[in-house]
């Protein structure tokens, strides 16, 4: 039987780029480069290590809900040695917040067919870091999340959870729901022969209506969140720099000590 | 007035700071009652009410430690459906905003993350968030359902409130999911005796510029003679000169102390993402153009082996 991954990937803004928010306070996604999230490679780098573990018997499949550019995040997954893409796209879900996007990569994981979901720790754009944990509430699946390390073995999942104050093994039966964090193992560069079977790899689109979804339980309208504004945070005031002379130390300590730190 | 779930963090009954701070800001928009779970929960109850829990809620089953998340998320819920709260509030750990997201999906509640202020509004709490590695500030509100937010370390002070603290037990029946992931093992994290990262008032971080394990003494020693917590950026963590623990950024640890000194860090956008909020900061770079002076009260251009180690002993013999 083969074991059937589902990698939910995310189309974010450079973070290194100027990103700002649109007029109706949504993530501008016109004036900055986006591209795959490097959170999400983490997750596309451990789906290919079990593939490879079970012999090549596993079907990746990568999944993102974002707009028609989105697919450039699918393509270098598929150039990163994933089988298959799923596109989620749809004019309504201009502005969705998590619990839409949730509700739609949960029915499209549905659609699609699952044993394992592999997801990021968290999105570079809206670092919430919870969506793995909605996914798995609303597939009804173990949230085995914030992985460093992962494996799959005779339907078992199993993974070490770093977490503020414990190290814990954790260990759930498949279907389940998986996050890996930065620190699972550096991801593979796309070979140029990757890239090249990327193109020919098949990307399905799915809109709303392939999903039973409709448009007011998603998009800005349908979101259960507001924001009221969006400030750019005033540049802080230049400080003080000195050049070390001997005595950058000292002149440090008068400082704090002005500020009464020491 | 309405009143207000609070979730405790603690450890083994003792509060971890960042709930008092989420009680001072319970107590802005109505009456905090504290859910603590899990072994000691009941010793929980002379400090919550000190800070102002007029009710705490406690249960305990081997399920808290057993199994991962969600047993505490069927808990939550049984407090909220007992109490039938204005809103519920967690702590922003990477356990606490995975149990309140969940919560939030079973109540049909919108969810607020990683918030750094909240106050009273006419729809209900609004809560001030830091984004885009805090270039902007947004303020937010929930639209549907009872607002769950959860809230970042250091975003209140602590206040003295005493209120009556009645301690309660909270009957939990364990959802079907409770079991699904179970924890087989769990190695605590060694105690090294400095302040918690996330809660310390003064951090101390080195990045690649320390060059090496051993070197990072330098940086203990000057972190030590203020009282401080050490942290590191990535690049430090990842050549393994320190644990991850301790790696402050995007995918580390989020601080906001009154004063943060960068030794020996450039200052990149995931590094700032996570130290930027800092009241005071002060950086030691060789470089002059890197891009952490943009960011400084106060800044050292030179090396840092000469510099901390200066400071270091500056900062014993003031303190005497
Ligand atoms: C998805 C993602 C997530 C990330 N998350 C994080 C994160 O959470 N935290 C994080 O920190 N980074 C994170 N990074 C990495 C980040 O981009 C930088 O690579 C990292 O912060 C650099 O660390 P650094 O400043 O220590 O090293 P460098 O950028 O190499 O800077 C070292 C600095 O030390 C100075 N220096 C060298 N020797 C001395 C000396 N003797 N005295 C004084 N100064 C000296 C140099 O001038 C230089 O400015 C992330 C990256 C990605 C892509
Ligand atoms: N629009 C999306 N499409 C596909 N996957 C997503 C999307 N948004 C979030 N994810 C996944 O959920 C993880 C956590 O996201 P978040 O909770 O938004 O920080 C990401 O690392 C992705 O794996």
């Amino acid at each position: 039987m083969s074991l059937r991954i589902v990698v939910c990937v995310k189309y974010v803004p450079d973070a290194t780029g100027d990103r700002h928010f649109a007029e109706d306070l949504t993530v501008d996604r016109d004036d900055v480069d986006g591209l795959l999230s490097e959170l999400d490679e983490y997750a596309v780098e451990q789906a290919l290590q079990i593939k490879e573990a079970a012999d090549d018997d596993a079907e990746i499949t990568v999944l993102t809900v974002g707009p028609e550019d989105a697919k450039d995040a699918l393509r270098k997954a598929l150039s990163m040695g994933a089988d298959k893409a799923v596109h989620v796209e749809d004019d309504d879900l201009h502005g969705t917040d998590v619990m839409g996007t949730s509700l739609v990569l949960a029915k499209a994981i549905e659609k699609t067919g699952y044993d394992l979901v592999i997801a990021g720790m968290a999105s570079t754009d809206g670092t919430m870091g919870v969506l793995p944990a909605i996914l798995a509430e609303r597939l009804g699946v173990p949230q085995v999340t914030l992985l460093s390390e992962v494996s799959v073995e005779d339907g078992t999942v199993k993974g070490r959870r770093d977490g503020d104050s414990a190290s814990e093994q954790l260990e759930a039966s498949l279907p389940a729901v998986v996050s890996v964090t930065d620190q699972s193992g550096e991801a593979r560069y796309p070979s140029f022969k990757g890239i090249m079977a990327a193109k020919k790899k098949p990307v399905e689109s799915l809109d709303l209506d392939d999903l039973d979804i409709e448009a007011e339980e998603v998009g800005l309208e349908g979101a259960w969140t507001k924001v009221d504004s969006a400030t750019e945070r005033p540049a802080r005031t230049a400080g003080t720099i000195v050049k070390d002379e001997g005595e950058g130390g000292k002149q440090l300590a008068e400082f704090l000590a002005g500020q009464k730190f020491i | 007035m309405a009143e207000v779930l609070v979730y405790v963090d603690h450890v083994d009954g003792a509060v971890r700071k960042p709930t008092l701070e989420l009680l001072t800001l319970a107590r802005r928009v109505g009456e905090p009652v504290a859910v603590a779970l899990g072994a000691g929960a009941a010793d929980t109850a002379a400090t919550l009410a000190e800070h102002g829990a007029v009710k705490v809620l406690t249960a305990d089953a081997p399920e808290f430690a057993d199994y991962l998340v969600v047993p505490k998320v069927d808990a939550l819920q049984a407090a909220y459906e007992a109490v039938s709260p204005a809103a519920v509030l967690v702590p922003s750990s990477a356990e606490g905003k995975e149990i309140a997201a969940r919560l939030a999906v079973r109540i049909k509640s919108g969810i607020i993350t990683d918030a750094v202020d909240l106050e009273a509004g006419d729809e209900g709490p609004v809560a001030t968030q830091s984004v885009f590695a805090a270039a902007f500030t947004t303020k937010s509100r929930i639209t549907r359902g009872t607002p769950v937010i959860t809230v970042k370390p250091n975003s209140a002070p602590v206040e003295a409130a005493p209120a009556a603290g009645a301690v309660e037990a909270l009957s939990v029946s364990f959802s079907e999911q409770a079991t699904g992931t179970k924890v087989t093992s769990r190695t605590p994290r060694e105690s090294t005796g400095r302040p918690e990262l996330t809660e310390a008032a003064i951090v101390v971080s080195g990045g690649r510029g320390v060059n090496g394990a051993e070197n990072f003494a330098v940086i203990e020693a000057l972190a030590d003679s203020l009282g401080a917590a050490v942290g590191a950026s990535r690049a430090a963590v990842d050549a393994g000169w320190y644990p991850h623990s301790n790696q402050v950024g995007q995918t580390g640890k989020s601080v906001s102390p009154q004063l943060y000194i960068a030794s020996g860090i450039s200052g990149a956008i995931q590094h700032r993402a996570g130290m930027q909020t800092s009241k005071t900061i002060v950086a030691i770079n060789k470089d002059a153009e890197a891009p952490i002076f943009d960011l400084v009260d106060y800044g050292v251009v030179g090396d840092l082996f000469e510099v901390v180690p200066q400071l270091t002993e500056e900062v014993k013999s003031r303190k005497g």
